[in-house]
């Protein structure tokens, strides 16, 4: 089922919950290096969780997370801080910090860990908001960009460091059409010149399909399909084509678990 | 409800108080157990600085003021009855630097920037910039509870030493421009009351818990939001309350040890 060779990421019999709620019973999956993978399945299925629990920000109840062969979760606090340099996280809200500006919030990880120059932190601060299209910006607080432009501010900021990998949540999550454009050039185009993993974690399908190299998709707290865009579109699991074809209602039920509808209506009326 | 479900709601409550006693030590000693960074520490300790302490001089030096006149009128009234109307001086400033300066202040200070520094950091955590933080390998405890620990630490003891400051000068108002006391008096009695040890020093002593107190509350009711409108109005109403209380109850307690023999 995994990629076995060539993998950043390696997720290995993975169960997690919180509390009584079980969100992964048993999940493993690699995330290739230099590609571009998507993690996608319903709202609330925990696809951020994934994200969390890659960037050891939460710790499964079994399992292993492999980042370049290191089990995240075993590092102390300097071992782990020490592979979070190495990745990157767009978080959905952006989380740009509301204090300061764009230029200051792409330049923030380089002034902590980088020790280089002001000269040259700005030249690289620059060169970052230029590839977001976001130089013009610079001096904005975060407040006064729109939606899109704090997602691509915070993109900037994500790729400052030159991470080997970028984990993105729901990136196109309530993004107009061009801002969504946009953001989907973007990542490809980052992956690409860069030679970036990325991991894409989203619902969007047509944008999701449309930039990822490897896909893999979560439901009932495992994964239920695998494999390229081309393959999972002529996949005949219905579970998966009522995610793709986006139909109210199949396998995964359009309704909440409940009482019979007309013995709840008719109750009550003694 | 039965007696085992009350047992047991008495029991959970007893954990939930333990466990959220130890997240606050924890957090406050991941904060500041550690070296120094002045070059970085520095900035970010006088921006807070600023915002915790000089923003909230306003409110604090006009409280005092009030504060400090309406001391001297209600003490002017009670004293002249008994012909000892010099001795004005001493009782407003005893008063503000025993008690009124101290608690006053803690109390303000809760409610002005304890709670901005609750609803701060739980806008934070619910905007994700703390996780983000922790994703760009710093550590929110070092880069944003500290300098806002220490910035309260600092500012609260000064704020009310200034609270106490220009509380005596509004008993001065009162009781010398209008009430006509002799002002030598005012002062040489005031001079001679005020002991820097037992007065002074203690007050600063009880201030100084006091900012320990009502920063912490305030650093921990943010940091353990639960981030939702909800939980963020949750949060920031128990900094007010819970710190005030415990400025309330921390000060019986220092009194009774500093002036109770």
């Amino acid at each position: 089922m995994t990629q076995k060779h060539n993998s950043l990421v390696e997720i290995q019999n993975m169960a997690f919950s919180r509390g009584s709620h079980v969100i992964y019973e048993d999940i493993s999956l690699s995330i290739p290096t230099g590609k571009v993978t998507a993690i996608m399945g319903p709202s609330g299925i925990g696809k951020t969780t994934l994200l969390k629990l890659i960037g050891g920000q939460l710790n499964p109840d079994k399992g292993k997370v492999l980042f370049d062969g290191t089990d995240v979760h075993q590092c102390n606090r300097n071992e782990l801080f020490a592979l979070r340099k190495r990745m990157s996280m767009l978080f959905q809200s952006g989380a740009l910090f509301t204090d300061i500006n764009v230029f200051d919030n792409v330049a923030f990880a380089l002034r902590e860990h980088s020790g280089l120059p002001e000269a040259i932190i700005r030249r690289i601060v620059l060169m970052k908001l230029e590839a977001v299209g976001l130089r013009g910006a610079a001096k904005l607080m975060p407040t006064e960009l729109s939606g899109g432009m704090q997602r691509r501010a915070a993109l900037a900021r994500a790729i400052a460091l030159e991470p080997e990998i970028i984990l993105y949540d729901e990136p196109f999550a309530g993004q107009d059409p061009i801002s969504m454009g946009v953001l989907v050039k973007l990542i490809r185009e980052l992956s690409d010149a860069l030679n970036l993993t990325s991991v894409v974690v989203s619902h969007d399908v047509d944008e999701v399909l449309g930039i990822a190299d490897y896909v893999y998709v979560l439901a009932d707290k495992r994964i239920i399909a695998h494999g390229t865009p081309d393959e999972l579109r002529l996949a005949d699991n219905p579970q998966l084509k009522q995610f793709i074809e986006g139909e109210p209602d199949g396998p995964v039920p359009f309704h909440y678990p409940a009482p019979d509808y007309k013995k709840e209506l008719l109750s009550g009326l003694d | 409800m039965g007696l085992t479900e009350q047992i047991a709601k008495l029991g959970r409550s007893a954990i939930e108080l333990v466990t959220g006693l130890g997240r606050a030590g924890l957090m406050l000693w991941g904060a500041i157990a550690h070296r120094p960074r002045l070059k970085k520490g520095l900035p970010l300790l006088i921006k807070q600085l600023y915002v915790i302490g000089v923003q909230s001089m306003v409110i604090i030096l006009v409280s005092g003021l009030f504060i400090g006149m309406v001391l001297a009128l209600q003490g002017y009234n009670i004293l002249v009855g008994f012909g000892t109307e010099e001795s004005l001086g001493p009782m407003v400033a005893l008063s503000l630097l025993r008690e009124l300066g101290p608690v006053v202040t803690a109390l303000l200070f809760a409610g002005r920037a304890g709670s901005a520094l609750t609803a701060e950091l739980a806008l934070m955590k619910s905007t994700e910039q703390l996780s983000s933080l922790e994703m760009m390998a710093v550590d929110p405890l070092r880069q944003i509870i500290a300098p806002r620990f220490w910035a309260g630490v600092i500012s609260l003891p000064l704020l009310a030493l200034m609270f106490t400051a220009i509380g005596i000068y509004g008993g001065h108002i009162v009781g010398v421009e209008w009430k006509g006391i002799d002002s030598g008096a005012f002062w040489s009695i005031l001079q001679s009351s005020v002991e820097w040890r037992q007065d002074i020093v203690n007050c600063m002593i009880k201030s100084l818990l006091f900012a320990v107190v009502v920063t912490w509350i305030a650093l921990y009711r943010g940091y353990h939001v639960i981030p939702n409108p909800e939980g963020i109005s949750r949060a920031t109403t128990q900094t007010v309350v819970q710190s005030s209380l415990a400025v309330l109850a921390l000060d019986f307690l220092l009194t009774a040890m500093m002036f109770g023999s």
